[in-house]
């Protein structure tokens, strides 16, 4: 145990994610060891992002503003909707660069073992947003495990009866992988997605 | 370091670190095993599919200090495939894999029977020959009696008398006018011979059944299996019906 404040420093560090109490002491130590400056900005960018960053009211995407970046844009194309599980999903997909449409982040995947249901997510703010008519295409890109799976099953079934078209993010093999190490779903389902080399 | 090999069923993973998973898999030889898959999150995991929940695999497994660490997996049957594709079963499949996680206590304590009765349900249900709920039900009562909780349904659970009256969670089945306690249901005969189908395994007339005596039937063994679990099964509430 140490004196008041740095062992309070260390008690708070602990609670983040992934950060046991030996982390927790080596990050506290680090910080009494830099310089103020430095320490202040980072008091000052923790701040920061409580203060100001909120959820974007269209998507729930994080944002700055009411909307987000992405919703503001006026070259996105709104008459598609991609929807993803996480905020950090709509980074990895606009890393691609293929994608210029709009997202729309759940907060989560479907787990009732969790006790995490439909309702739990931002589903109801989704079918709002389709309501108009004019999305055109929904592009189910929740995590290729099962609970993101059966969470695109059940919007599937939700939203197909609208008249909306709905695709699923393909999967399969990785780029980059050998085949002999391929589970049996995936090169399943690489195989089911197959498709025909136009050379 | 030791090495062992055994077949199980993974029930849930639980996210670790950067790229992990702890994964809880009960197991046809050891029991419930809780262990580690190293890099199981990453795109390119030699694991991919295979320690997702509903999957029968068979393990290779070296024993740690804390929880062991799957080093090898092959699938033998993917069952999570046929479920994810399918909402209600999927939500009755998740109840299944909780209940098994709930009956069985301790880690690396042999229960075969637990195993094989937790298998045969979620190939019969992947395999779509019964309503999911149907199949929910059964798994719960035979779960229930393997671990020595199986109702009394053929004549009062108190004093064995042959006319059944009503249906008391606290007396452990049905019972008579002169058993029963304050607050027992007096659900249709056809509710408690469905029940009794489910538990033996008639299916011809468990089909038959009508719907208001499945729902019936639903809701009397949920409660019975949360009484004798002392513990609420958090995907029961997400559980859907197929429709009729």
């Amino acid at each position: 145990m140490y004196e008041g404040v740095v062992q309070n420093l260390i008690d708070e560090l602990g609670l983040l994610p992934g950060v046991g109490p030996k982390s927790a002491q080596r990050i506290a130590f680090h910080l009494l060891a830099a310089d103020p400056a430095d320490v202040k900005r980072l008091a000052h960018a923790l701040l920061e992002v409580k203060e100001k960053v909120r959820f974007c009211r269209t998507c729930g995407n994080v944002a700055s503003e009411e909307e987000c970046r992405i919703c503001r844009d006026a070259r996105r194309d709104t008459h598609v909707i991609c929807v993803v599980e996480e905020s950090k999903d709509v980074v990895a997909i606009e890393k691609t660069r293929e994608f210029r449409g709009t997202y729309h982040v759940l907060g989560g995947a479907i787990s009732p073992i969790d006790g995490v249901g439909p309702d739990d997510l931002r589903i109801r703010e989704l079918m709002t947003r389709l309501a108009d008519g004019r999305v055109t295409e929904l592009i189910l890109a929740t995590d290729p495990n099962l609970e993101g799976e059966a969470t695109a099953t059940y919007l599937a079934r939700l939203v197909k009866p609208m008249g909306v078209k709905v695709t699923r993010l393909a999967s399969g093999l990785p780029v980059g992988g050998d085949l002999e190490y391929a589970d049996e779903v995936t090169l399943g389902r690489a195989f089911e997605g197959r498709r025909l080399l136009d050379v | 370091m030791s090495l062992y090999r055994d077949e199980g069923v993974v029930l849930r993973t639980q996210k670790l670190g950067e790229a992990d998973r702890i994964v809880t898999i009960l197991a046809k030889r050891t029991g419930k095993i809780r262990a580690v898959a190293k890099g199981v999150r990453r795109t390119t995991s030699r694991f991919g599919a295979r320690l997702e929940p509903f999957t029968h695999v068979d393990l290779q497994l070296h024993t740690g200090r804390t929880l062991d660490v799957v080093t090898q997996a092959e699938t033998l049957r993917p069952y999570g495939e046929a479920l994810a594709a399918d909402y209600p079963r999927y939500t009755a499949g998740t109840a299944m894999l909780e209940t098994a996680d709930r009956l069985t206590h301790g880690e690396k304590e042999p229960a075969l029977r637990q195993f094989l009765l937790l298998v045969g349900g979620l190939r019969t249900l992947a395999d779509r020959d019964h309503e999911a709920r149907l199949v929910l039900d059964a798994y719960f009562l035979r779960s229930l009696a393997v671990a020595g909780y199986a109702p009394v349904l053929d004549a009062c659970a108190k004093c064995r008398a042959p006319a059944i009256r009503a249906f008391a969670i606290v007396a452990g089945g049905v019972v008579c006018g002169a058993c029963k306690p304050s607050g027992s249901v007096v659900p249709a005969g056809e509710t408690i011979g469905l029940m009794a189908a489910l538990l033996r395994g008639d299916w011809a007339l468990a089909d038959a059944s009508e719907s208001r005596h499945r729902g019936e039937c639903s809701g009397l063994v949920a409660a019975y299996l949360q009484w004798h679990l002392e513990h609420g099964i958090r995907s029961l509430r997400h559980v859907e019906r197929e429709p009729a």
